[in-house]
Protein backbone atom coordinates (compact mmCIF):
# COMPACT_ATOMS: atom_id res chain seq x y z
CA UNK A 1 0.00 0.00 0.00
CA UNK A 2 1.33 2.93 -0.84
CA UNK A 3 2.32 6.38 1.30
CA UNK A 4 -0.79 8.24 1.40
CA UNK A 5 1.60 11.23 1.06
CA UNK A 6 3.14 10.14 -2.23
CA UNK A 7 -0.10 9.46 -3.44
CA UNK A 8 -1.04 12.55 -2.92
CA UNK A 9 1.26 14.23 -4.18
CA UNK A 10 0.95 12.11 -7.57
CA UNK A 11 -2.61 12.60 -7.92
CA UNK A 12 -1.39 16.71 -7.97
CA UNK A 13 1.75 16.40 -10.30
CA UNK A 14 -0.50 14.00 -12.59
CA UNK A 15 -3.16 16.73 -13.12
CA UNK A 16 -1.23 19.45 -13.82
CA UNK A 17 1.21 16.76 -16.22
CA UNK A 18 -1.34 15.59 -18.06
CA UNK A 19 -3.96 18.87 -18.35
CA UNK A 20 -0.21 20.65 -19.73
CA UNK A 21 0.00 17.93 -22.03
CA UNK A 22 -3.35 17.77 -23.76
CA UNK A 23 -3.49 22.16 -23.60
CA UNK A 24 -0.02 21.71 -25.68
CA UNK A 25 -2.19 20.21 -28.40
CA UNK A 26 -3.83 23.56 -28.64
CA UNK A 27 -0.28 24.89 -30.03
CA UNK A 28 -0.14 25.64 -34.14
CA UNK A 29 -3.89 25.30 -34.18
CA UNK A 30 -5.69 27.94 -31.77
CA UNK A 31 -8.44 29.65 -33.81
CA UNK A 32 -6.71 33.16 -33.11
CA UNK A 33 -3.09 33.96 -33.07
CA UNK A 34 -3.38 35.75 -29.53
CA UNK A 35 -5.76 32.79 -28.02
CA UNK A 36 -3.23 30.15 -29.55
CA UNK A 37 -0.25 31.66 -27.59
CA UNK A 38 -1.95 32.11 -24.18
CA UNK A 39 -2.93 28.67 -24.38
CA UNK A 40 0.23 27.28 -24.51
CA UNK A 41 1.73 29.91 -21.90
CA UNK A 42 -1.09 28.50 -19.44
CA UNK A 43 -0.04 24.70 -20.95
CA UNK A 44 3.55 25.84 -19.75
CA UNK A 45 2.21 26.89 -16.35
CA UNK A 46 0.51 23.40 -15.82
CA UNK A 47 3.99 21.80 -16.67
CA UNK A 48 5.94 23.62 -14.89
CA UNK A 49 3.89 23.28 -11.82
CA UNK A 50 3.92 19.71 -12.73
CA UNK A 51 7.69 19.29 -12.59
CA UNK A 52 7.50 21.01 -8.93
CA UNK A 53 5.44 18.54 -7.68
CA UNK A 54 6.69 15.26 -9.70
CA UNK A 55 9.94 16.36 -8.24
CA UNK A 56 8.98 16.21 -4.86
CA UNK A 57 7.41 12.64 -5.46
CA UNK A 58 10.90 11.54 -6.69
CA UNK A 59 12.30 12.98 -4.10
CA UNK A 60 9.59 10.72 -1.87
CA UNK A 61 10.45 7.54 -3.28
CA UNK A 62 14.07 7.97 -3.52
CA UNK A 63 15.76 4.73 -5.10
CA UNK A 64 17.23 7.15 -8.05
CA UNK A 65 13.48 8.14 -9.08
CA UNK A 66 13.55 11.63 -10.97
CA UNK A 67 11.04 13.74 -12.16
CA UNK A 68 11.49 12.94 -16.23
CA UNK A 69 12.00 8.69 -15.01
CA UNK A 70 8.00 9.44 -12.87
CA UNK A 71 6.76 11.48 -16.02
CA UNK A 72 7.98 8.76 -18.98
CA UNK A 73 8.56 5.63 -17.63
CA UNK A 74 5.13 4.93 -15.70
CA UNK A 75 3.03 2.87 -17.13
CA UNK A 76 -1.08 3.75 -17.43
CA UNK A 77 -2.14 1.95 -14.37
CA UNK A 78 0.22 4.19 -12.39
CA UNK A 79 -0.87 7.58 -13.56
CA UNK A 80 -3.21 9.18 -10.39
CA UNK A 81 -4.75 12.08 -12.21
CA UNK A 82 -8.70 12.75 -12.61
CA UNK A 83 -10.53 11.35 -15.57
CA UNK A 84 -11.34 15.04 -16.92
CA UNK A 85 -7.47 16.28 -17.53
CA UNK A 86 -7.28 12.95 -20.21
CA UNK A 87 -10.46 13.71 -22.24
CA UNK A 88 -9.49 14.60 -25.54
CA UNK A 89 -9.25 18.45 -26.50
CA UNK A 90 -12.31 18.42 -28.29
CA UNK A 91 -13.32 22.21 -29.98
CA UNK A 92 -12.71 25.61 -28.12
CA UNK A 93 -16.08 25.78 -26.69
CA UNK A 94 -15.30 22.04 -25.11
CA UNK A 95 -11.58 23.09 -24.03
CA UNK A 96 -12.42 26.43 -22.05
CA UNK A 97 -15.48 24.26 -20.37
CA UNK A 98 -13.12 21.99 -18.98
CA UNK A 99 -10.68 24.41 -18.05
CA UNK A 100 -13.27 27.01 -16.38
CA UNK A 101 -14.60 23.76 -14.89
CA UNK A 102 -11.38 22.12 -13.18
CA UNK A 103 -9.04 25.77 -12.76
CA UNK A 104 -12.33 26.61 -10.36
CA UNK A 105 -11.43 23.82 -8.43
CA UNK A 106 -7.73 23.97 -8.90
CA UNK A 107 -8.18 27.31 -7.52
CA UNK A 108 -9.59 26.30 -4.20
CA UNK A 109 -7.50 23.42 -4.10
CA UNK A 110 -4.32 25.44 -4.01
CA UNK A 111 -5.71 28.04 -1.90
CA UNK A 112 -6.34 25.55 0.99
CA UNK A 113 -3.29 24.06 0.20
CA UNK A 114 -1.57 27.57 1.57
CA UNK A 115 -2.40 26.05 4.85
CA UNK A 116 -1.20 22.58 4.63
CA UNK A 117 1.18 21.47 7.57
CA UNK A 118 3.55 20.02 4.75
CA UNK A 119 6.32 22.54 4.06
CA UNK A 120 7.29 21.56 0.51
CA UNK A 121 3.69 21.53 -0.73
CA UNK A 122 2.42 24.60 0.97
CA UNK A 123 6.09 26.68 -1.16
CA UNK A 124 4.71 24.70 -4.28
CA UNK A 125 0.91 25.87 -4.03
CA UNK A 126 2.24 29.46 -2.80
CA UNK A 127 3.78 29.63 -6.28
CA UNK A 128 1.50 27.77 -7.95
CA UNK A 129 -1.66 29.83 -6.84
CA UNK A 130 -0.75 32.90 -8.15
CA UNK A 131 -0.72 31.58 -11.47
CA UNK A 132 -4.00 29.52 -11.33
CA UNK A 133 -5.57 32.85 -10.79
CA UNK A 134 -5.12 33.95 -14.43
CA UNK A 135 -6.19 31.01 -15.38
CA UNK A 136 -9.19 30.83 -13.81
CA UNK A 137 -9.72 34.13 -15.14
CA UNK A 138 -9.37 33.39 -18.73
CA UNK A 139 -11.14 30.31 -19.18
CA UNK A 140 -14.32 32.15 -16.92
CA UNK A 141 -13.82 34.76 -19.24
CA UNK A 142 -14.28 32.53 -22.13
CA UNK A 143 -17.31 30.75 -20.65
CA UNK A 144 -19.03 33.79 -20.54
CA UNK A 145 -18.12 35.12 -23.91
CA UNK A 146 -19.28 31.85 -25.34
CA UNK A 147 -22.35 31.15 -23.40
CA UNK A 148 -23.63 34.36 -23.73
CA UNK A 149 -22.28 34.60 -27.57
CA UNK A 150 -24.53 33.53 -30.72
CA UNK A 151 -27.32 30.76 -31.03
CA UNK A 152 -24.17 28.53 -32.27
CA UNK A 153 -21.89 29.45 -29.76
CA UNK A 154 -24.82 28.84 -26.49
CA UNK A 155 -25.55 25.41 -27.94
CA UNK A 156 -22.10 24.27 -28.92
CA UNK A 157 -20.70 25.16 -25.28
CA UNK A 158 -24.01 23.75 -23.53
CA UNK A 159 -23.61 20.42 -25.32
CA UNK A 160 -19.57 20.30 -23.73
CA UNK A 161 -21.10 21.62 -20.03
CA UNK A 162 -23.32 18.59 -20.00
CA UNK A 163 -20.74 15.80 -21.86
CA UNK A 164 -18.38 17.09 -19.10
CA UNK A 165 -20.47 17.46 -16.07
CA UNK A 166 -20.16 13.90 -15.29
CA UNK A 167 -16.53 13.91 -14.79
CA UNK A 168 -16.98 16.56 -12.12
CA UNK A 169 -17.99 14.42 -9.17
CA UNK A 170 -14.23 12.34 -9.30
CA UNK A 171 -12.99 16.27 -7.90
CA UNK A 172 -14.18 15.61 -4.42
CA UNK A 173 -13.88 12.01 -4.21
CA UNK A 174 -12.50 11.02 -0.84
CA UNK A 175 -11.03 7.94 0.95
CA UNK A 176 -9.22 6.35 4.29
CA UNK A 177 -5.73 7.49 3.14
CA UNK A 178 -6.87 11.03 1.97
CA UNK A 179 -8.81 11.70 5.49
CA UNK A 180 -6.00 10.52 7.19
CA UNK A 181 -3.95 13.00 5.27
CA UNK A 182 -6.73 15.89 5.83
CA UNK A 183 -6.64 14.75 9.64
CA UNK A 184 -3.25 15.62 9.57
CA UNK A 185 -3.41 18.87 7.93
CA UNK A 186 -1.66 17.87 5.13
CA UNK A 187 -4.52 17.85 2.55
CA UNK A 188 -7.39 19.88 2.77
CA UNK A 189 -11.38 18.99 2.85
CA UNK A 190 -12.61 18.53 -0.63
CA UNK A 191 -16.09 18.96 1.10
CA UNK A 192 -15.54 22.50 2.00
CA UNK A 193 -13.94 22.73 -1.46
CA UNK A 194 -16.87 21.32 -3.26
CA UNK A 195 -19.18 23.89 -1.71
CA UNK A 196 -16.95 27.05 -2.72
CA UNK A 197 -16.58 25.14 -6.27
CA UNK A 198 -20.61 25.27 -6.24
CA UNK A 199 -20.96 28.65 -5.67
CA UNK A 200 -18.38 29.92 -8.06
CA UNK A 201 -19.63 27.45 -11.12
CA UNK A 202 -22.88 28.83 -10.80
CA UNK A 203 -22.42 32.19 -10.45
CA UNK A 204 -20.12 31.93 -14.12
CA UNK A 205 -22.80 29.77 -15.59
CA UNK A 206 -25.54 32.24 -14.89
CA UNK A 207 -23.45 35.12 -16.31
CA UNK A 208 -22.67 32.85 -19.51
CA UNK A 209 -26.75 31.64 -19.30
CA UNK A 210 -26.22 28.21 -19.27
CA UNK A 211 -28.12 26.01 -16.96
CA UNK A 212 -26.33 23.88 -14.48
CA UNK A 213 -27.07 20.36 -15.42
CA UNK A 214 -28.35 18.04 -12.61
CA UNK A 215 -26.08 16.20 -10.48
CA UNK A 216 -26.62 12.24 -11.87
CA UNK A 217 -24.07 9.22 -11.94
CA UNK A 218 -20.35 10.71 -11.97
CA UNK A 219 -17.25 8.84 -13.82
CA UNK A 220 -14.57 8.00 -11.56
CA UNK A 221 -11.49 5.72 -11.47
CA UNK A 222 -8.59 7.97 -11.98
CA UNK A 223 -6.89 8.02 -8.38
CA UNK A 224 -6.94 4.15 -8.35
CA UNK A 225 -5.17 4.52 -12.24
CA UNK A 226 -8.19 2.91 -14.22
CA UNK A 227 -8.09 5.49 -16.87
CA UNK A 228 -10.78 6.09 -19.63
CA UNK A 229 -9.85 4.67 -23.55
CA UNK A 230 -8.26 8.27 -24.18
CA UNK A 231 -5.04 7.94 -21.57
CA UNK A 232 -3.33 5.41 -23.78
CA UNK A 233 -3.06 7.40 -27.08
CA UNK A 234 -2.04 10.43 -24.77
CA UNK A 235 0.70 8.67 -23.31
CA UNK A 236 2.08 6.54 -25.79
CA UNK A 237 2.39 10.21 -27.55
CA UNK A 238 3.64 12.12 -24.52
CA UNK A 239 6.17 8.87 -23.71
CA UNK A 240 7.61 7.26 -27.21
CA UNK A 241 10.21 9.11 -27.10
CA UNK A 242 11.96 8.71 -24.17
CA UNK A 243 11.08 5.28 -24.02
CA UNK A 244 12.57 4.38 -27.57
CA UNK A 245 15.49 6.11 -26.59
CA UNK A 246 16.22 5.58 -23.00
CA UNK A 247 19.70 6.50 -22.80
CA UNK A 248 19.74 9.57 -24.65
CA UNK A 249 21.47 12.39 -22.97
CA UNK A 250 20.15 16.31 -24.06
CA UNK B 1 32.61 41.46 -6.72
CA UNK B 2 29.81 39.02 -6.49
CA UNK B 3 27.20 41.52 -6.65
CA UNK B 4 29.16 43.13 -9.82
CA UNK B 5 29.34 39.32 -11.31
CA UNK B 6 25.89 39.34 -11.00
CA UNK B 7 24.81 42.24 -12.25
CA UNK B 8 26.51 40.85 -15.28
CA UNK B 9 24.13 38.22 -16.16
CA UNK B 10 20.86 38.97 -17.73
CA UNK B 11 17.42 37.95 -18.90
CA UNK B 12 17.84 35.86 -21.85
CA UNK B 13 14.76 37.33 -22.84
CA UNK B 14 14.73 41.11 -22.33
CA UNK B 15 18.90 41.50 -22.12
CA UNK B 16 18.18 45.21 -20.70
CA UNK B 17 17.59 43.06 -17.26
CA UNK B 18 19.74 41.63 -15.12
CA UNK B 19 18.68 39.00 -12.38
CA UNK B 20 18.94 41.35 -9.88
CA UNK B 21 16.85 43.83 -11.58
CA UNK B 22 14.28 41.19 -11.40
CA UNK B 23 14.96 40.12 -7.88
CA UNK B 24 15.16 36.45 -8.79
CA UNK B 25 18.65 36.09 -6.84
CA UNK B 26 17.78 35.88 -2.80
CA UNK B 27 20.90 35.58 -1.11
CA UNK B 28 24.84 34.91 -1.79
CA UNK B 29 27.49 33.25 0.23
CA UNK B 30 31.11 33.19 -0.22
CA UNK B 31 33.51 31.14 2.39
CA UNK B 32 37.11 29.53 1.81
CA UNK B 33 34.92 26.44 0.32
CA UNK B 34 33.68 28.56 -2.82
CA UNK B 35 30.70 30.83 -3.63
CA UNK B 36 27.15 30.04 -3.38
CA UNK B 37 24.05 31.56 -4.95
CA UNK B 38 20.71 30.82 -4.40
CA UNK B 39 17.73 32.36 -6.60
CA UNK B 40 14.29 31.54 -7.37
CA UNK B 41 12.14 30.91 -10.31
CA UNK B 42 9.74 33.62 -11.74
CA UNK B 43 7.03 31.39 -13.06
CA UNK B 44 6.83 27.82 -12.46
CA UNK B 45 7.29 26.68 -16.42
CA UNK B 46 9.95 29.26 -16.67
CA UNK B 47 12.16 28.16 -19.81
CA UNK B 48 14.52 30.49 -19.44
CA UNK B 49 15.36 29.96 -15.53
CA UNK B 50 17.87 26.51 -17.17
CA UNK B 51 19.85 29.75 -19.22
CA UNK B 52 20.11 31.79 -16.21
CA UNK B 53 21.60 29.53 -13.88
CA UNK B 54 24.16 28.39 -17.03
CA UNK B 55 24.69 32.09 -17.63
CA UNK B 56 25.36 32.47 -13.31
CA UNK B 57 28.06 29.41 -13.89
CA UNK B 58 29.74 30.59 -16.85
CA UNK B 59 29.76 34.04 -15.57
CA UNK B 60 31.49 33.26 -12.56
CA UNK B 61 33.69 30.23 -13.79
CA UNK B 62 35.32 32.84 -16.33
CA UNK B 63 35.60 35.16 -13.35
CA UNK B 64 38.00 32.66 -11.74
CA UNK B 65 35.36 31.08 -9.33
CA UNK B 66 36.04 27.30 -9.53
CA UNK B 67 33.58 26.02 -6.96
CA UNK B 68 30.31 27.28 -7.23
CA UNK B 69 26.59 26.35 -5.77
CA UNK B 70 23.74 27.48 -7.22
CA UNK B 71 20.86 26.18 -4.95
CA UNK B 72 16.82 26.73 -5.99
CA UNK B 73 14.16 27.67 -3.55
CA UNK B 74 10.71 28.00 -3.91
CA UNK B 75 9.71 29.71 -0.75
CA UNK B 76 8.91 32.66 -0.31
CA UNK B 77 7.82 32.87 -3.83
CA UNK B 78 8.92 35.51 -6.03
CA UNK B 79 6.83 38.23 -6.53
CA UNK B 80 6.89 41.15 -9.23
CA UNK B 81 7.48 43.51 -6.29
CA UNK B 82 10.59 42.17 -5.93
CA UNK B 83 11.75 43.75 -9.46
CA UNK B 84 14.00 47.50 -8.65
CA UNK B 85 12.51 50.51 -10.02
CA UNK B 86 15.84 50.36 -11.99
CA UNK B 87 14.26 47.68 -13.51
CA UNK B 88 10.99 48.99 -13.86
CA UNK B 89 12.47 52.24 -15.78
CA UNK B 90 15.24 49.58 -18.19
CA UNK B 91 11.65 47.86 -19.31
CA UNK B 92 10.21 50.98 -19.69
CA UNK B 93 12.77 51.87 -22.14
CA UNK B 94 13.03 49.06 -23.78
CA UNK B 95 9.28 49.13 -24.89
CA UNK B 96 7.77 46.79 -22.07
CA UNK B 97 5.10 48.23 -19.78
CA UNK B 98 6.63 47.33 -16.69
CA UNK B 99 4.12 45.72 -13.36
CA UNK B 100 2.36 48.58 -12.39
CA UNK B 101 1.70 48.27 -8.50
CA UNK B 102 0.88 45.46 -6.01
CA UNK B 103 1.20 41.68 -6.51
CA UNK B 104 -1.70 39.47 -7.70
CA UNK B 105 -2.15 38.70 -4.11
CA UNK B 106 -3.74 41.81 -3.12
CA UNK B 107 -5.94 41.07 -6.56
CA UNK B 108 -9.33 39.34 -5.82
CA UNK B 109 -10.19 36.58 -8.29
CA UNK B 110 -11.90 38.16 -11.27
CA UNK B 111 -10.88 41.63 -9.91
CA UNK B 112 -10.13 44.65 -12.21
CA UNK B 113 -7.15 45.11 -13.18
CA UNK B 114 -5.12 48.66 -12.91
CA UNK B 115 -4.58 50.81 -15.92
CA UNK B 116 -1.51 50.24 -17.50
CA UNK B 117 0.20 53.09 -19.56
CA UNK B 118 1.67 53.07 -23.00
CA UNK B 119 5.59 52.60 -23.09
CA UNK B 120 6.03 54.44 -26.03
CA UNK B 121 3.44 57.37 -25.61
CA UNK B 122 2.47 57.20 -22.16
CA UNK B 123 -1.33 57.16 -22.52
CA UNK B 124 -3.57 55.70 -20.02
CA UNK B 125 -6.29 54.78 -23.05
CA UNK B 126 -4.82 51.25 -23.20
CA UNK B 127 -6.55 47.49 -23.24
CA UNK B 128 -6.32 44.36 -22.59
CA UNK B 129 -6.27 41.60 -26.00
CA UNK B 130 -4.77 38.88 -23.84
CA UNK B 131 -3.77 38.23 -20.50
CA UNK B 132 -0.79 35.70 -22.19
CA UNK B 133 0.88 37.46 -24.52
CA UNK B 134 5.08 36.44 -25.93
CA UNK B 135 6.02 34.81 -22.70
CA UNK B 136 4.07 33.54 -19.61
CA UNK B 137 4.94 36.50 -17.71
CA UNK B 138 3.66 39.18 -19.71
CA UNK B 139 -0.03 40.21 -21.26
CA UNK B 140 -0.73 41.73 -24.67
CA UNK B 141 -1.90 45.51 -24.31
CA UNK B 142 -3.23 47.39 -27.22
CA UNK B 143 -2.93 51.72 -27.09
CA UNK B 144 -6.15 53.33 -28.13
CA UNK B 145 -4.22 56.66 -28.60
CA UNK B 146 -0.61 55.71 -30.66
CA UNK B 147 -2.34 52.53 -31.76
CA UNK B 148 0.52 50.81 -30.57
CA UNK B 149 0.46 47.52 -29.54
CA UNK B 150 2.85 46.30 -26.77
CA UNK B 151 3.92 43.82 -23.90
CA UNK B 152 2.91 44.55 -20.35
CA UNK B 153 4.93 42.42 -17.48
CA UNK B 154 2.28 40.73 -15.37
CA UNK B 155 1.91 41.54 -12.06
CA UNK B 156 2.11 38.43 -9.79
Amino acid sequence: MENPLLSYTLFLADNSLITGQRLSEWCGHGPILEQDIALSNIALDHLGQARMLLQYAAEQKGEGWTEDRLAYFRDEKNFRNLLMTELPKGDWGYTVMRAFLYDTYHFYEMTSLLQSKDKQLRAIAQKAIKEIRYHAQWSAEWVIRLGDGTEESHQRIKRSLVELWPFTGEFFETDEAASGLNANGIAPSYTHIRTQWNAKVEEVLALATLERPADGWMQSGGRKGAHTEHMGYLLAEMQHIPRSYPDAQW
Amino acid sequence: MILQLLGQVSDPEVPVLSILDLGIVRSWRKDENGVEVVITPTYSGCPAMDTIEADIRKTFLEAGFLHLEVRTVLDPPWTTDWMSEEGKEKLRAYGIAPPESGSADKRTLFGKEEAVRCPHCRSLQTEVVSMFGSTACKALYRCKDCLEPFDYFKCI
